[in-house]
């Protein structure tokens, strides 16, 4: 059974105090419980949060299946989200995007056989003038091409 | 006319990020001459500045201060950052060179309208740009900018970061209310309107980060100077997010009024080689798109858009040159409202949806010709109807690149390839 971290779950009773209403500390907490279960939450970490934050699971599971950020399937240690969005598309987003999946042989929202990626199309990430870009986890790479795009990835172990 | 760098002067100076690299230009010293003047002369002075909302909407700023009532009711000063209007990128830029001056404009601002909370939405995916802020609150809050009795003046003023998850409605304030308050960002029926009841239902202004960063300046030269930019109606400086099928993307700060071909030409350096201006989306993708002879008349200030039948909204400038397809365009954008709609209102969620596949159907070779009066007929069926301006938004650029690019899309739907690539959407797009 999902449980959080000591640390964790102190971090998500400090969210809880936080704001004036407790349920501003949903978004926060999912954040937690999805770094510490590997970039993706499952519906028994749901039922957890209910738990140690006495929010209805409905609640905390709407919120979940609204924002585009919280993953409902696995995804690799990499997550490579690539902006197919217009200031990318006109600059070649989408065939970065695609020359991407190609090389490391997987589509769209799959995790790499080996566990290493997942490449998401996604829209604007407000990186519009130096385009085409891609977010891999935290971090921005941004004035790409197809193959400088693949080097750095190469470069992920 | 050029460039004028009122917010941005210190910009290219990396420790400008932090209170020290600020304080050593001037940085929090509008605050404690704010901290003296009574809050409604503050208010009165933005109001005369002519400053308007920043993010999209171009609301009078001073105006919507305003509205809020006139007790002590308490109150909250909301940021908008949740910067996500397709083209859009100088609110990231912004915090991460600068934090600390959005925080010396939220104080000040927080001052005025009597907050003694505030909150910065940050859209999720500005990982840095909240790391920035967070470490830049820390270090305003050291130097007593912020927390109780700001400078000895007995004004107290917490301020938080509130990181988003991925929602682009959340953009819109009502929307952004709802999240904050952890619910889906669902926007709101107004009225009420937040200053009125906002936040947990209490009086709440929303105000983009730009607004909020200019009022410092207001309050530091005056509304006389600041008004010297721009035009009548539309006062003070903007950054503008240059991006698309230029040589140098970027942002740029310069007087509202300034003609938008100077900026594509000047500042951006121009088109491509061996390639001609197309298109401009003048606002964010939100805005109708301008044809190249419409973009040699357009000046970028909210009169002279609107007049073109457009809009600055977030002043996105998103270039196109005539390698591009515009049906192709449109399909991206169409793709992008479909998965954006937040799914409350009919016309929106169904409406976004058939834009979309109709759309879809044409690029893959499905088209009918009555399809092209069909995706009007969708769009116009969806503008006006619901609770916030999301569906007014997937209608407008629809109506503009089908009416201004009309041949493109007959030539689609005929041929079952683009006029402009000459291939069909898989050899396009694999």
């Amino acid at each position: 059974m999902f449980t959080l971290s000591d640390q964790g779950l102190a971090e998500v009773k400090k969210e809880l105090a936080r704001y004036e209403a407790k349920e501003s500390a949903i978004i926060p907490s999912l954040y937690i419980a999805q770094k510490e279960n590997k970039g993706f939450i499952t519906p028994e970490m749901i039922t957890y949060l209910s738990k140690v934050m006495d929010i209805p699971e409905a609640r905390i599971n709407e919120v979940f299946k609204f924002y585009t950020m919280f993953n409902q399937k696995p995804v690799g240690k990499y997550h490579v989200q690539v902006c197919t969005n217009i200031s990318c598309a006109l600059e070649g987003g989408r065939e970065m995007a695609h020359h991407i999946c190609h090389e490391l042989g997987v589509k769209y929202d799959e995790v790499t056989s080996d566990g290493r990626f997942t490449v998401s199309k996604v829209e604007c990430l407000g990186s519009c003038g130096t385009a085409p870009m891609m977010q891999v986890n935290d971090t921005y790479h941004e004035k790409l091409t197809p193959e400088t795009a693949m080097n750095l990835l190469r470069g992920m172990k | 006319m050029s460039e004028v760098k009122l917010l941005t002067e210190f910009y290219h100076l990396p420790e400008f990020q932090t209170l020290a690299g600020y304080k050593a230009k001037g940085g929090y010293e509008t605050l404690p001459k704010a901290l003296k003047m009574q809050p409604q002369a503050i208010i009165d002075e933005v109001k005369a500045s002519g400053l308007r909302g920043r993010g999209g909407a171009g609301f009078p700023t001073g105006m919507k201060w305003g509205f809020l009532p006139k007790n002590g009711e308490p109150r909250y000063l909301l940021c908008n950052a949740d910067e996500g209007e397709p083209g859009t990128f100088k609110d990231r830029m912004m915090m991460e060179r600068a934090p600390h001056q959005l925080i010396e404009g939220m104080i000040i601002s927080a001052f005025a309208i009597g907050s003694k909370k505030g909150y910065i939405y940050v859209r999720g995916e500005y990982v840095y740009p909240i790391e920035c802020l967070r470490k830049a609150i820390k270090e305003a809050y050291d130097a007593g900018f912020l927390g109780k009795n700001i400078l000895g003046s007995g004004f107290d003023f917490d301020l938080d970061v509130y990181r988003g998850a991925g929602a682009y409605i959340c953009g819109e304030e009502t929307g952004m209310i709802s999240s904050l308050e952890g619910l889906k960002g669902q926007p709101k029926l107004k009225p009420p309107f937040p200053a009125v009841q906002g936040y947990l239902r209490k009086p709440t202004i929303v105000n983009n980060v730009e607004t909020l960063a200019a009022v410092t300046y207001i309050i530091r030269d005056g509304a006389t100077t600041y008004r010297k930019h721009g035009t009548e109606k539309s006062a003070g400086t903007k950054l503008f997010s240059l991006s698309g099928n230029v040589m140098k993307p970027g942002n740029y700060e310069v007087p509202l009024g300034y003609p938008l071909m100077d900026l594509i030409m000047k500042e951006g350096g121009g088109m491509k080689p061996g390639r001609k201006l197309k298109a401009v989306i003048p606002g964010g993708s939100s805005a109708p798109v301008l044809t190249a002879e419409e973009v040699a008349k357009a000046n970028l200030d909210y009169e002279s858009l609107a007049g073109l039948g457009t809009m600055l909204g977030s002043g996105a400038v998103i270039v196109i040159d005539d390698s591009q397809c515009m049906v192709d365009m449109l399909g991206v954008l169409s793709h992008f409202y479909a998965h954006e709609s937040c799914g409350q209102c009919t016309p929106c969620r169904e409406g976004t949806g058939w834009l979309n596949k109709i759309l879809h159907s044409i690029l893959e070779g499905r088209g009918r010709l009555q399809d092209i009066d069909l995706l009007i007929k969708v769009a116009d069926n969806m503008k006006g109807k619901t609770i916030c301006a999301l569906s007014d938004a997937a209608a407008l650029p629809v109506l503009s690149f089908v009416t201004k690019f009309r041949d493109e899309f007959e030539f689609y739907v005929r041929e079952g390839r683009s006029k402009v690539k000459g291939t069909t959407y898989a050899e396009m797009h694999h």
